[in-house]
């Protein structure tokens, strides 16, 4: 378990930056007590400075995971991120799209979301936006990325791909032994 | 006479004996011998006879000899019940098996490190197959050694060799076999010694870069860093390319920070990178901007389409393309006139 470098970080905070914009800074920057993101077997944990200090007791080996996973640096150095970090980015997404009751389904098996299931998106959307994803009771199921702009979703037939699918909820089942 | 002369013999050898029985000679009984344990193999006695502390005190030193000397008796009184047998005018006995078993006076010799293929091939589970040492040699007619001298399948004492399918024909077949074998016997002889240097912990010497036919993006920059360095002042002064990147094969090591450390300090410089990702957002957004253009052609066409909507009377081209009203039929010129509408 370490610090990332300043390299990962900035790798790191672009990703997330797509998602909750400048609101990164109401992550590391909290009132409640001092909070850090560490890197252990390539992937990147949230936890508070208490966790911290019970974690770094156990041996890097044997520690599976602490805080919560934010999601993975790939081979190349990419960031992917995981659901489990959808608990963070939902409260401070600026991007959105509500998803009708017949799509809800599709998309929790990990598919793309069609023109056809979109409820509601948020405007001014950009192409290729990371937009979190909800359900029209404003629960929010996984997140993915703007195929389309807002403008261009306006014109586009039912079948279309709108949003691409990143991450969602069912995954807590599916990639149950995967996921930290 | 001779009668009494061996009877006065006899006489003289009987007292003899008895005297020397009584003064000289000393006996071989042991008093209390089943308390003796004897280990014959070790040609070890160990006396567990109790000796009074006050008889000690009185005979002191003495006491410590007799039970010595009882041990000792009693070990040679069972050597001597051991079959005896002569060789060369010597007695000999073989002795039993040894009871105590003693420590070793060196320590246990270190098992020998695997060689790193050793270590592949249990990680793996290959086991090895033996091999007969001696094989079948066609040419001869005779068994001959697998390796070694005047060996089996020999293809160095071929005379002719066929030039393969696909090869240069001016390329010297045995040349290229005798190079091959060396090749094989140095790359033998390095990993021998790579493993002995990984037994003894110390470093492995690199090799630089071996030649090879299809170098890769990698082997070139490695190529490349190793250029670099090899000049008289290891590559201070190298002038390097305009937009070159620094090599990844530096040899320096990463350092991290340590795990808990000052997370204040950390926090600082997170939000420092935070500012510098936030800095590389375009002012200007281009498709944002395009956007905004699309959409303001749109309601503008959209507006048109309303004040020309207003208009009953619609002739031609237009009322047939469906801009009219829904109810009307069989408009525009004779070609289409009856035709199906989108």
């Amino acid at each position: 378990m370490r610090p990332l470098t300043e390299e990962e970080t900035n790798t790191f905070f672009e990703k997330l930056s797509k998602y909750i914009g400048e609101n990164i800074k109401l992550l590391i920057d909290r009132q409640d007590g001092s909070y850090c993101f560490r890197l252990h077997k390539d992937r990147v944990y949230y936890m508070s400075e208490e966790q911290l200090k019970i974690g770094s007791s156990a041996a890097g080996e044997s520690l599976l995971s602490i805080g919560s996973c934010f999601g993975k640096f790939t081979k190349s150095g990419k960031f992917h991120l995981h659901v489990t970090a959808l608990d963070y980015l939902a409260p401070y997404a600026k991007h959105k799209v509500w998803l009708k009751p017949s799509a809800e389904q599709q998309f929790l098996y990990g598919h793309h979301i069609m023109k056809s299931g979109l409820g509601r998106l948020t405007e001014d959307t950009e192409q290729y936006q990371g937009v979190i994803v909800y359900n029209m009771n404003d629960l929010p199921l996984g997140f993915g990325v703007a195929a389309k702009s807002t403008q261009a979703c306006r014109n586009c037939d039912p079948m279309t791909i709108v949003v691409f699918h990143q991450a969602d909820t069912g995954q807590y089942i599916r990639d149950e032994d995967t996921l930290t | 006479m001779a009668e009494s002369m061996a009877g006065g013999k006899q006489s003289l050898v009987d007292t003899v004996l008895s005297q020397t029985e009584d003064q000289q000679l000393r006996t071989t009984n042991v008093e209390n011998e089943e308390l003796i344990e004897l280990d014959e193999g070790n040609l070890l006695a160990i006396n567990e006879n109790k000796t009074d502390t006050k008889d000690f005190k009185k005979k002191g030193e003495n006491i410590l000899l007799s039970l010595t000397r009882d041990a000792t008796q009693a070990l040679f009184n069972s050597l001597w019940k051991i079959p005896v047998e002569q060789k060369d005018g010597a007695y000999l006995i073989t002795l039993p098996e040894q009871k105590t078993w003693m420590p070793r006076e060196k320590p246990v010799p270190k098992k020998k490190a695997p060689t790193k293929w050793e270590e592949y091939a249990k990680s793996k589970g290959i086991l090895n197959k033996k091999k007969s040492r001696m094989v079948w040699d066609d040419q001869s007619q005779q068994y001959k050694p697998r390796w070694g001298y005047n060996r089996a399948n020999d293809d160095t004492k071929d005379w002719v060799i066929e030039v393969p399918d696909n090869a240069d024909p001016f390329e010297d077949q045995f040349e290229k076999r005798k190079t091959a074998k060396k090749e094989r016997v140095a790359k033998n002889e390095l990993q021998r010694l790579r493993n002995v240097a990984r037994t003894q912990k110390k470093k492995v010497p690199g090799i630089g870069l071996a030649p090879t036919e299809q170098p890769s993006k990698d082997h070139l920059s490695k190529a490349l860093a190793v250029a670099h360095k090899s000049t008289a002042s290891i590559g201070k002064f190298t002038d390097r390319l305009p937009k070159e990147k620094p090599s990844k094969f530096t040899g320096k090591k990463r350092k991290f920070e340590p795990s808990i450390g000052n997370l204040g300090n950390e926090k600082e410089k997170q939000l420092k990178v935070l500012d510098s990702v936030s800095k590389k957002v375009p002012t200007i957004n281009v498709t944002k901007a395009a956007n905004r253009m699309l959409r303001q052609d749109e309601e503008k066409r959209a507006q048109d389409k309303q004040s020309k909507k207003t208009p009953k009377k619609l002739k031609g081209r237009k009322a047939s393309l469906g801009l009219g009203k829904p109810g009307r039929q069989g408009g525009g010129n004779k070609k289409t006139r009856g035709k199906r509408k989108r």
